[in-house]
């Protein structure tokens, strides 16, 4: 069994965190409205995703099958791949191979540019924001336009998405209405907060874009390796513009996304629109196989750190994720922290495993992410393909870089634990730390405790004691 | 029976009432109970943290101290979890076939509290008495890694006295995560404080669980925020009679 994906890539894009979780956590920690949106929306969500799944029969049964065709193709990685691109070509389109973020945005800004246009509509996609393409083409004198509303909401607001599937979850109406009437040319001064109005005004500013646009630019949800296939999952019906009505479509692609056959869609397109927005069904579903008459096709193949993830037995489970974001909408840990703490294209509990793993653990700060979590395990069950998080983020925090003086602490500790004697010892011990109760509050570090949690008050006798006295 | 307590360092050290409480409870019940003194600790800490080598040690000196036992009962989710999850697993990593045989086969035998009580002694009514306002927080690795399910709750339902009132949002974790707690303090505090709220919002005077690392966090949460709440372990309530 081989895991080939593409050998000698790295990695490169919005992947890698610029602070310490910890750090990035207090700017929503220290923000009510926007840990009350993100608490209203996480719950609601959550809510929806759990009565829809209930009420699926086979739901464990097509959560294995999930996990297992996924397991199946990253097995065979390289096999699947080249199938996808023999079918692909020979229905017309063109495939290109990308190492790494780089690669891929200098082979789509060189696209572009071929067709003279300066604009460029997009649908929503995970892949094109982990490279950072935007940018790329901007730094190219292209513009590209948004057109999901929620990631034109981000766009327009010079922000960055917070949420995998809800990008501006972090965002309330007014300040929605408020980025609207100050970015979006020909907007109605007078626009109002309300969501059908926000909505119509950005129908508008959108529908001129499809009509003029020359070249637009996708992601893919799937790629079925047997037809050549490629499947785009939407809700507003934006994509399915982008994908029909300008004459050149580049699609940007990580190489997990594949499946093996037509038939393997039957179970993905089940439990994604159920673990994802809580609905049996989702509105819009996009399939293309090779190019269209008249149409200029090309299919960007994105490595960025996939390989090197898929080279780790216990980590590489983590890119059978189909990016519904069910994790995030049930981590205690994201609904107060928020998205952007993660630092990456990839917050929540699937970030925190993800983006160490495509950077390697030592970027940046991508080393703190794995320690963002209780390891509570609510995300390991609505994962919709099995992915187990709670082991991978412990699997991670071992290859993770320690602080000297923790190293020795839980050296000692161990040494200590290692021997009944020296363990009853430094029970012992602590009796002596009684007296430090009259303390409300210890100094570093006892203070990140004490600040929130008063001290257990050491007990005058120890178990082990009670037993050798009185209690055998 | 006899039955080993795996008290947990942690019992041992600063909560020894858990652990006489479970003593107390099963000798009621009329089984022998021993604490082997060599007993320490399950390495979690270690292994969450992210040192693996060091719980090695940790897990071959549990296997020895537990092994001759025919059952072993710890009043913790979130160690017997550890002892069933990832005890034979560190033992493979570390090359040690026969250790992740031995381990797989203590892990075996051993039970949370409410899952030896339901499931081993096939009891639910173990004639509590406890006259009081309870509320019940389900302790996230005996929830999802264990699946107790409504273990802890069917006992507490057949205590004499006892008024058990509903947490809300209860499945929520507390915030503890061991060291998780002083890493990401401010996260946890959140999450703590919003568990403190749901915990008064149940209008119950005390609030039970089946671990003493979650409660020793809600319990210190409950003494700083001046709540009149306090916490008890699981074992504590039943082991107490009229």
């Amino acid at each position: 069994m081989t895991f080939l994906g593409m050998p000698g890539a790295s990695t490169s894009g919005q992947v890698r965190a610029d602070r310490p979780f910890p750090t990035a956590a207090r700017d929503a920690l220290a923000d009510p409205q926007l840990r009350a949106n993100l608490r209203n929306a996480t719950t609601t969500i959550r809510d929806k995703r759990a009565r829809v799944v209930a009420e699926v029969p086979d739901w464990v049964e097509l959560r294995a099958a999930g996990a297992a065709m996924k397991d199946d193709v990253l097995a065979h990685l390289d096999d699947y791949l080249g199938q996808l691109e023999r079918q692909v070509t020979a229905r017309g389109a063109t495939v290109h191979w990308a190492r790494d973020g780089d690669e891929a945005n200098r082979i789509v800004t060189d696209l572009v540019r071929a067709t003279g246009a300066r604009e460029v509509v997009k649908v929503k996609s995970m892949a094109t924001q982990e490279i950072a393409l935007n940018e790329a083409l901007a730094a190219a004198g292209i513009q590209a336009v948004e057109t999901d509303l929620a990631e034109l909401i981000v766009q327009l607001g010079h922000d960055r998405p917070s949420h995998i599937l809800v990008p501006a979850i972090h965002r309330n109406r007014t300040e929605i209405r408020d980025i609207f009437q100050r970015e979006m040319p020909g907007v109605d001064p007078e626009l109002s907060d309300d969501p059908k109005m926000l909505a119509e005004a950005a129908r508008r500013y959108l529908r001129r874009k499809f009509l003029s646009a020359q070249v637009a630019i996708s992601g893919a949800n799937f790629a079925v390796a047997e037809t050549g296939t490629l499947a785009v999952v939407e809700s507003e019906g934006n994509g399915r513009m982008c994908l029909t009505l300008p004459r050149t479509l580049i699609t940007v692609m990580g190489i997990e996304k594949l499946v093996a056959t037509w038939r393997d869609l039957e179970v993905y397109l089940q439990l994604l629109p159920r673990s994802s927005t809580g609905e049996r069904m989702n509105p819009y579903t996009s399939m293309w196989t090779g190019a269209t008459e008249g149409q200029d096709s090309h299919l960007v193949l994105l490595d960025n750190g996939r390989t090197a993830t898929l080279a780790d037995p216990q980590g590489r489970a983590a890119l059978r994720c189909i990016r519904c974001s069910a994790c995030l909408n049930v981590c205690p840990v994201y609904e107060r922290a928020g998205g952007h703490a993660y630092g990456s294209t990839y917050p929540g509990p699937i970030g925190a495993v993800l983006s160490p793993q495509l950077t390697g653990v030592d970027a940046g700060f991508n080393a703190t992410l794995p320690f963002a979590s209780s390891l509570c395990g609510a995300c390991y069950d609505v994962c919709p393909v099995a992915i187990d998080i709670p082991s991978m983020l412990v699997h991670l925090r071992a290859r993770a870089p320690k602080h000297a003086a923790e190293r020795v602490a839980m050296r000692t500790a161990a040494w200590t634990m290692r021997s009944p004697r020296r363990w009853q010892r430094a029970l012992r011990a602590l009796r002596l730390a009684r007296p430090l109760h009259r303390f409300r509050r210890l100094p570093p570090p006892l203070s990140r405790w004490t600040k929130s949690r008063a001290l257990p008050t050491p007990p005058r006798q120890t178990l082990r004691d009670w037993f050798a006295d009185d209690g055998a | 029976m006899i039955v080993a307590l795996f008290a947990t360092c942690l019992v041992d050290g600063l909560f020894p009432d858990v652990g006489i409480a479970t003593t107390r409870l099963l000798r009621r019940l009329g089984h022998q109970v021993e604490f082997p003194q060599q007993q320490t600790c399950c390495g979690q800490m270690h292994v969450n943290s992210g040192y693996p080598d060091e719980a090695v040690p940790l897990v071959r000196h549990h296997v020895d101290t537990f092994e001759r036992y025919d059952a072993v009962v710890v009043p913790s989710g979130s160690c017997t979890a550890a002892i069933r999850h990832q005890h034979a697993t560190l033992a493979e990593r570390a090359g040690d076939p026969a250790l992740a045989a031995r381990a797989r086969a203590v892990a075996a035998r051993t039970f949370e509290l409410s899952e030896f009580l339901v499931d081993v002694l096939a009891v639910t009514d173990v004639g509590a008495y406890f006259p009081h306002r309870v509320t019940f927080h389900p302790t996230c690795h005996a929830l999802r890694l264990l699946r107790v399910d409504d273990r802890p709750y069917r006992l507490l339902r057949a205590v004499d006295g006892l008024d058990l009132v509903e947490l809300p949002a209860a499945e929520q974790c507390c915030g503890f995560g061991g060291t998780f707690a002083i890493k990401n303090a401010e996260v946890s505090s959140a999450m703590l404080a919003d568990k403190l709220a749901n915990v008064a919002a149940s209008g119950a005077a005390l609030c039970a669980a089946g671990d003493a690392s979650c409660l020793m966090h809600i319990g210190g949460g409950l003494v700083t925020s001046g709540a009149p709440t306090r916490t008890l372990h699981l074992a504590e309530i039943l082991a107490s009679t009229r």
